[in-house]
Protein backbone atom coordinates (compact mmCIF):
# COMPACT_ATOMS: atom_id res chain seq x y z
CA UNK A 1 0.00 0.00 0.00
CA UNK A 2 2.88 2.32 0.79
CA UNK A 3 4.47 1.39 -2.55
CA UNK A 4 1.24 2.05 -4.43
CA UNK A 5 0.91 5.46 -2.79
CA UNK A 6 4.52 6.28 -3.66
CA UNK A 7 3.87 5.22 -7.24
CA UNK A 8 0.78 7.45 -7.47
CA UNK A 9 2.66 10.42 -6.01
CA UNK A 10 5.56 9.96 -8.43
CA UNK A 11 3.22 9.64 -11.41
CA UNK A 12 1.44 12.85 -10.38
CA UNK A 13 4.84 14.54 -10.11
CA UNK A 14 5.69 13.40 -13.64
CA UNK A 15 2.40 14.71 -15.00
CA UNK A 16 2.97 18.00 -13.18
CA UNK A 17 6.46 18.42 -14.60
CA UNK A 18 5.70 17.37 -18.16
CA UNK A 19 2.52 19.29 -18.94
CA UNK A 20 2.07 17.25 -22.13
CA UNK A 21 -0.73 14.73 -21.91
CA UNK A 22 -0.27 12.52 -24.94
CA UNK A 23 -0.64 8.78 -24.66
CA UNK A 24 3.01 7.98 -25.04
CA UNK A 25 4.28 10.50 -22.50
CA UNK A 26 1.76 9.39 -19.87
CA UNK A 27 2.77 5.76 -20.46
CA UNK A 28 6.43 6.70 -20.11
CA UNK A 29 5.65 8.51 -16.87
CA UNK A 30 3.73 5.59 -15.41
CA UNK A 31 6.51 3.18 -16.34
CA UNK A 32 9.35 5.33 -15.00
CA UNK A 33 7.45 5.98 -11.77
CA UNK A 34 7.10 2.21 -11.37
CA UNK A 35 10.83 1.84 -12.04
CA UNK A 36 11.63 4.42 -9.38
CA UNK A 37 9.40 2.63 -6.88
CA UNK A 38 11.23 -0.63 -7.62
CA UNK A 39 14.60 1.07 -7.12
CA UNK A 40 13.43 2.66 -3.85
CA UNK A 41 12.20 -0.73 -2.69
CA UNK A 42 15.56 -2.35 -3.48
CA UNK A 43 17.43 0.48 -1.72
CA UNK A 44 15.19 0.07 1.31
CA UNK A 45 14.16 3.74 1.42
CA UNK A 46 10.45 3.21 0.71
CA UNK A 47 9.76 2.55 4.40
CA UNK A 48 7.75 4.48 6.97
CA UNK A 49 10.56 7.03 7.23
CA UNK A 50 11.03 7.61 3.52
CA UNK A 51 7.39 7.90 2.61
CA UNK A 52 5.42 8.61 5.79
CA UNK A 53 1.82 8.46 4.62
CA UNK A 54 0.62 7.58 8.12
CA UNK A 55 1.54 11.10 9.25
CA UNK A 56 -0.60 12.85 6.67
CA UNK A 57 -3.70 13.27 8.86
CA UNK A 58 -1.70 14.71 11.74
CA UNK A 59 0.36 16.90 9.38
CA UNK A 60 -2.81 18.71 8.35
CA UNK A 61 -3.16 19.85 11.96
CA UNK A 62 0.53 20.30 12.83
CA UNK A 63 1.71 22.24 9.76
CA UNK A 64 -0.74 25.17 10.05
CA UNK A 65 0.28 25.56 13.69
CA UNK A 66 3.94 25.55 12.61
CA UNK A 67 3.29 28.13 9.89
CA UNK A 68 1.56 30.38 12.41
CA UNK A 69 4.48 29.97 14.80
CA UNK A 70 6.93 30.82 11.98
CA UNK A 71 4.96 33.96 11.14
CA UNK A 72 4.87 35.08 14.79
CA UNK A 73 8.58 34.65 15.43
CA UNK A 74 9.50 36.10 12.02
CA UNK A 75 7.58 39.20 13.05
CA UNK A 76 9.62 39.46 16.27
CA UNK A 77 12.93 38.97 14.42
CA UNK A 78 11.87 41.59 11.88
CA UNK A 79 11.59 44.27 14.56
CA UNK A 80 14.90 43.23 16.08
CA UNK A 81 16.59 43.62 12.70
CA UNK A 82 14.99 46.99 12.01
CA UNK A 83 15.70 48.36 15.49
CA UNK A 84 18.67 50.76 15.25
CA UNK A 85 20.01 49.46 18.57
CA UNK A 86 19.94 45.82 17.40
CA UNK A 87 18.68 44.43 20.76
CA UNK A 88 19.89 40.85 20.45
CA UNK A 89 20.85 38.56 23.32
CA UNK A 90 22.17 35.38 21.70
CA UNK A 91 21.66 32.33 23.87
CA UNK A 92 22.86 28.78 23.55
CA UNK A 93 20.55 26.30 25.25
CA UNK A 94 19.87 22.62 25.49
CA UNK A 95 16.34 21.28 25.04
CA UNK A 96 15.22 17.71 25.60
CA UNK A 97 13.40 16.04 22.73
CA UNK A 98 10.85 13.52 23.99
CA UNK A 99 10.24 11.92 20.57
CA UNK A 100 10.82 8.21 20.25
CA UNK A 101 11.61 7.82 16.55
CA UNK A 102 14.53 9.39 14.72
CA UNK A 103 12.05 10.83 12.25
CA UNK A 104 10.19 12.55 15.06
CA UNK A 105 13.41 13.98 16.45
CA UNK A 106 14.42 15.23 13.00
CA UNK A 107 10.97 16.83 12.68
CA UNK A 108 11.47 18.62 16.00
CA UNK A 109 14.98 19.83 15.09
CA UNK A 110 13.81 21.00 11.68
CA UNK A 111 10.80 22.77 13.20
CA UNK A 112 13.15 24.60 15.57
CA UNK A 113 15.38 25.62 12.68
CA UNK A 114 12.46 26.63 10.49
CA UNK A 115 11.22 29.05 13.15
CA UNK A 116 13.21 32.27 12.75
CA UNK A 117 15.06 33.18 15.92
CA UNK A 118 16.02 29.64 16.86
CA UNK A 119 18.42 27.26 15.11
CA UNK A 120 19.17 23.70 16.16
CA UNK A 121 22.94 23.54 16.08
CA UNK A 122 23.74 20.04 17.22
CA UNK A 123 22.08 16.79 18.24
CA UNK A 124 23.51 15.26 21.39
CA UNK A 125 21.74 12.03 22.29
CA UNK A 126 18.23 12.98 23.33
CA UNK A 127 19.13 16.63 23.59
CA UNK A 128 19.16 19.31 20.94
CA UNK A 129 21.56 22.21 21.32
CA UNK A 130 19.80 25.34 20.11
CA UNK A 131 21.09 28.80 19.31
CA UNK A 132 18.46 31.45 20.00
CA UNK A 133 18.60 35.05 18.85
CA UNK A 134 17.14 36.43 22.09
CA UNK A 135 16.43 35.23 25.58
CA UNK A 136 12.67 35.44 25.15
CA UNK A 137 12.81 32.98 22.27
CA UNK A 138 14.95 30.62 24.34
CA UNK A 139 12.44 30.82 27.20
CA UNK A 140 9.47 30.02 25.00
CA UNK A 141 11.32 27.03 23.55
CA UNK A 142 12.15 25.75 27.03
CA UNK A 143 8.42 25.74 27.82
CA UNK A 144 8.29 22.66 25.62
CA UNK A 145 5.06 23.44 23.77
CA UNK A 146 6.60 22.61 20.38
CA UNK A 147 8.18 19.45 21.82
CA UNK A 148 4.77 18.19 22.98
CA UNK A 149 3.19 18.97 19.64
CA UNK A 150 5.89 17.19 17.65
CA UNK A 151 5.62 14.17 19.95
CA UNK A 152 1.90 14.11 19.24
CA UNK A 153 2.60 14.57 15.53
CA UNK A 154 4.97 11.62 15.35
CA UNK A 155 2.28 9.44 16.94
CA UNK A 156 2.50 6.96 19.77
CA UNK A 157 4.67 4.18 18.40
CA UNK B 1 3.27 44.79 -9.63
CA UNK B 2 5.74 42.00 -10.21
CA UNK B 3 8.29 44.61 -11.23
CA UNK B 4 8.35 45.94 -7.65
CA UNK B 5 8.91 42.45 -6.25
CA UNK B 6 11.67 41.91 -8.82
CA UNK B 7 13.41 45.09 -7.69
CA UNK B 8 13.15 43.95 -4.05
CA UNK B 9 14.63 40.56 -4.92
CA UNK B 10 17.47 42.23 -6.84
CA UNK B 11 18.20 44.39 -3.78
CA UNK B 12 18.29 41.25 -1.64
CA UNK B 13 20.68 39.64 -4.10
CA UNK B 14 22.95 42.68 -3.86
CA UNK B 15 22.96 42.53 -0.04
CA UNK B 16 23.62 38.79 -0.06
CA UNK B 17 26.48 39.36 -2.50
CA UNK B 18 27.96 41.92 -0.10
CA UNK B 19 27.82 39.32 2.67
CA UNK B 20 29.37 36.69 0.42
CA UNK B 21 32.22 38.96 -0.59
CA UNK B 22 32.88 40.33 2.89
CA UNK B 23 32.98 37.00 4.68
CA UNK B 24 34.68 37.06 7.18
CA UNK B 25 34.56 33.27 7.64
CA UNK B 26 33.94 30.72 4.92
CA UNK B 27 30.62 29.85 6.58
CA UNK B 28 29.40 33.42 6.14
CA UNK B 29 30.19 33.07 2.48
CA UNK B 30 28.28 29.79 2.26
CA UNK B 31 25.31 31.44 4.00
CA UNK B 32 25.45 34.32 1.54
CA UNK B 33 25.69 31.96 -1.40
CA UNK B 34 22.70 30.00 -0.09
CA UNK B 35 20.68 33.22 0.15
CA UNK B 36 21.70 34.09 -3.40
CA UNK B 37 20.44 30.66 -4.46
CA UNK B 38 17.03 31.25 -2.87
CA UNK B 39 16.95 34.70 -4.43
CA UNK B 40 17.70 33.22 -7.84
CA UNK B 41 14.72 30.87 -7.52
CA UNK B 42 12.35 33.70 -6.64
CA UNK B 43 13.84 35.92 -9.35
CA UNK B 44 13.27 33.19 -11.93
CA UNK B 45 9.64 32.91 -10.83
CA UNK B 46 8.93 36.66 -10.88
CA UNK B 47 10.73 37.20 -14.18
CA UNK B 48 8.69 34.32 -15.56
CA UNK B 49 5.55 36.21 -14.58
CA UNK B 50 6.88 39.54 -15.87
CA UNK B 51 7.71 38.20 -19.30
CA UNK B 52 4.78 35.78 -19.43
CA UNK B 53 7.02 32.76 -19.84
CA UNK B 54 6.15 30.29 -17.08
CA UNK B 55 8.75 27.79 -18.35
CA UNK B 56 11.13 29.57 -15.98
CA UNK B 57 9.38 27.79 -13.11
CA UNK B 58 10.86 24.46 -14.17
CA UNK B 59 14.33 25.97 -13.96
CA UNK B 60 13.35 27.34 -10.55
CA UNK B 61 12.50 23.85 -9.30
CA UNK B 62 15.86 22.57 -10.51
CA UNK B 63 17.63 25.43 -8.77
CA UNK B 64 15.74 24.75 -5.56
CA UNK B 65 16.94 21.15 -5.60
CA UNK B 66 20.50 22.09 -6.55
CA UNK B 67 20.72 24.77 -3.87
CA UNK B 68 20.63 22.25 -1.03
CA UNK B 69 23.00 19.84 -2.72
CA UNK B 70 25.44 22.62 -3.53
CA UNK B 71 25.44 23.94 0.04
CA UNK B 72 25.94 20.47 1.52
CA UNK B 73 28.70 19.64 -0.98
CA UNK B 74 30.62 22.82 -0.19
CA UNK B 75 30.27 22.28 3.58
CA UNK B 76 31.37 18.68 3.28
CA UNK B 77 34.31 19.66 1.13
CA UNK B 78 35.51 22.19 3.69
CA UNK B 79 35.09 19.73 6.53
CA UNK B 80 36.71 16.64 5.06
CA UNK B 81 38.64 17.96 2.10
CA UNK B 82 37.10 15.48 -0.28
CA UNK B 83 33.57 14.67 -1.38
CA UNK B 84 33.85 10.88 -1.29
CA UNK B 85 34.25 10.76 2.48
CA UNK B 86 31.49 8.76 4.15
CA UNK B 87 31.14 11.38 6.83
CA UNK B 88 30.69 9.08 9.82
CA UNK B 89 33.74 10.27 11.72
CA UNK B 90 36.35 12.95 11.22
CA UNK B 91 39.69 11.88 9.83
CA UNK B 92 41.64 12.65 12.97
CA UNK C 1 -13.77 38.58 -7.82
CA UNK C 2 -10.78 39.22 -10.04
CA UNK C 3 -10.31 42.53 -8.25
CA UNK C 4 -10.25 40.86 -4.83
CA UNK C 5 -7.69 38.42 -6.15
CA UNK C 6 -5.56 41.25 -7.54
CA UNK C 7 -5.65 43.13 -4.26
CA UNK C 8 -4.66 39.99 -2.35
CA UNK C 9 -1.77 39.45 -4.76
CA UNK C 10 -0.66 43.05 -4.26
CA UNK C 11 -0.76 42.81 -0.48
CA UNK C 12 1.06 39.47 -0.39
CA UNK C 13 3.72 40.67 -2.82
CA UNK C 14 4.29 43.80 -0.74
CA UNK C 15 4.49 41.93 2.55
CA UNK C 16 6.69 39.22 1.04
CA UNK C 17 9.11 41.76 -0.45
CA UNK C 18 9.22 43.57 2.91
CA UNK C 19 10.10 40.47 4.93
CA UNK C 20 12.48 39.29 2.24
CA UNK C 21 14.34 42.62 2.34
CA UNK C 22 14.38 42.66 6.14
CA UNK C 23 16.07 39.28 6.19
CA UNK C 24 18.75 40.50 3.79
CA UNK C 25 19.31 43.68 5.81
CA UNK C 26 19.77 41.49 8.87
CA UNK C 27 22.17 39.34 6.90
CA UNK C 28 24.41 42.38 6.47
CA UNK C 29 23.78 44.03 9.86
CA UNK C 30 24.11 41.17 12.34
CA UNK C 31 27.41 40.81 14.20
CA UNK C 32 28.26 37.13 13.80
CA UNK C 33 27.47 34.04 11.75
CA UNK C 34 24.80 32.51 13.98
CA UNK C 35 22.79 35.70 14.35
CA UNK C 36 23.07 36.23 10.59
CA UNK C 37 21.51 32.82 10.08
CA UNK C 38 18.47 33.90 12.12
CA UNK C 39 18.01 36.88 9.83
CA UNK C 40 18.43 34.73 6.73
CA UNK C 41 15.75 32.34 7.97
CA UNK C 42 13.23 35.20 8.08
CA UNK C 43 13.69 35.82 4.38
CA UNK C 44 13.76 32.13 3.54
CA UNK C 45 10.55 31.21 5.39
CA UNK C 46 8.16 34.14 5.61
CA UNK C 47 9.56 36.29 2.79
CA UNK C 48 9.92 33.59 0.16
CA UNK C 49 6.71 31.90 1.36
CA UNK C 50 4.58 35.04 0.96
CA UNK C 51 6.13 35.88 -2.43
CA UNK C 52 5.46 32.38 -3.75
CA UNK C 53 1.93 32.45 -2.28
CA UNK C 54 1.27 35.74 -4.09
CA UNK C 55 2.46 34.22 -7.36
CA UNK C 56 0.28 31.16 -6.79
CA UNK C 57 -2.74 33.44 -6.39
CA UNK C 58 -1.78 35.33 -9.53
CA UNK C 59 -1.41 32.10 -11.49
CA UNK C 60 -4.83 30.84 -10.47
CA UNK C 61 -5.81 27.20 -10.78
CA UNK C 62 -3.18 26.06 -13.24
CA UNK C 63 -0.10 23.93 -13.68
CA UNK C 64 2.05 26.93 -12.79
CA UNK C 65 0.45 27.27 -9.38
CA UNK C 66 1.19 23.60 -8.73
CA UNK C 67 4.81 24.12 -9.76
CA UNK C 68 5.08 27.10 -7.43
CA UNK C 69 3.66 24.92 -4.67
CA UNK C 70 6.36 22.35 -5.40
CA UNK C 71 9.03 25.08 -5.15
CA UNK C 72 7.51 26.23 -1.84
CA UNK C 73 7.55 22.68 -0.53
CA UNK C 74 11.17 22.13 -1.58
CA UNK C 75 12.22 25.41 0.07
CA UNK C 76 10.46 24.54 3.33
CA UNK C 77 11.88 21.03 3.50
CA UNK C 78 15.45 21.73 2.39
CA UNK C 79 15.90 25.13 4.06
CA UNK C 80 16.29 23.88 7.63
CA UNK C 81 18.53 21.03 6.48
CA UNK C 82 20.98 23.46 4.89
CA UNK C 83 20.79 25.84 7.86
CA UNK C 84 21.39 23.07 10.37
CA UNK C 85 24.28 21.65 8.34
CA UNK C 86 25.84 25.10 8.16
CA UNK C 87 25.46 25.74 11.90
CA UNK C 88 26.83 22.35 12.82
CA UNK C 89 29.76 22.64 10.41
CA UNK C 90 30.62 26.07 11.80
CA UNK C 91 30.47 24.82 15.37
CA UNK C 92 32.52 21.72 14.59
CA UNK C 93 35.11 23.87 12.86
CA UNK C 94 35.52 25.72 16.15
CA UNK C 95 33.65 28.93 15.39
CA UNK C 96 32.48 30.39 18.73
CA UNK C 97 29.15 32.21 18.70
CA UNK C 98 29.00 35.55 20.53
CA UNK C 99 26.74 34.83 23.45
CA UNK C 100 24.86 36.90 25.98
CA UNK C 101 24.09 33.77 27.97
CA UNK C 102 25.20 30.15 27.67
CA UNK C 103 22.59 27.90 29.25
CA UNK C 104 24.27 24.69 28.12
CA UNK C 105 26.92 25.20 30.81
CA UNK C 106 24.74 25.48 33.88
CA UNK C 107 22.06 23.04 32.68
CA UNK C 108 23.34 19.72 33.94
CA UNK C 109 26.78 18.46 34.75
CA UNK C 110 27.15 16.52 31.50
CA UNK C 111 27.69 19.64 29.47
CA UNK C 112 30.24 20.94 31.94
CA UNK C 113 32.12 17.64 32.01
CA UNK C 114 32.36 17.57 28.25
CA UNK C 115 34.18 20.86 28.35
CA UNK C 116 31.14 23.08 27.98
CA UNK C 117 28.81 24.03 25.23
CA UNK C 118 31.57 25.38 22.98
Amino acid sequence: MRLVSLWIVLTCFWLLMSGHYTGMLITLGVVSAAGTVLLAQRMGIADSEGHPIHLLARAVIYWPWLVLEIAKSAWRVTWIVLDPALPISPTLLRVRSSQKTTGGRATYANSITLTPGTISVQLDGDDIIVHALEKAGADSLEDGDMDRRVTWFEGAR
Amino acid sequence: MFAAATVAILAVLALATIRTLKGPTVFDRVLGANSIGTGAILLLATVGFLTGRPEFLDIGITYALLNLIGTLAVLKFFRYGDLSHAGEEPKD
Amino acid sequence: MALVNDIAVWILLGLGSFFYLVGAIGLVRMPDLFTRMHAASVSETLGAGLLLLAMMLAAGWSLNAAKLAVILGILFFTGPVATHALAQAALTAGLKPQLAEDRTRKNGARAAKRGGGK
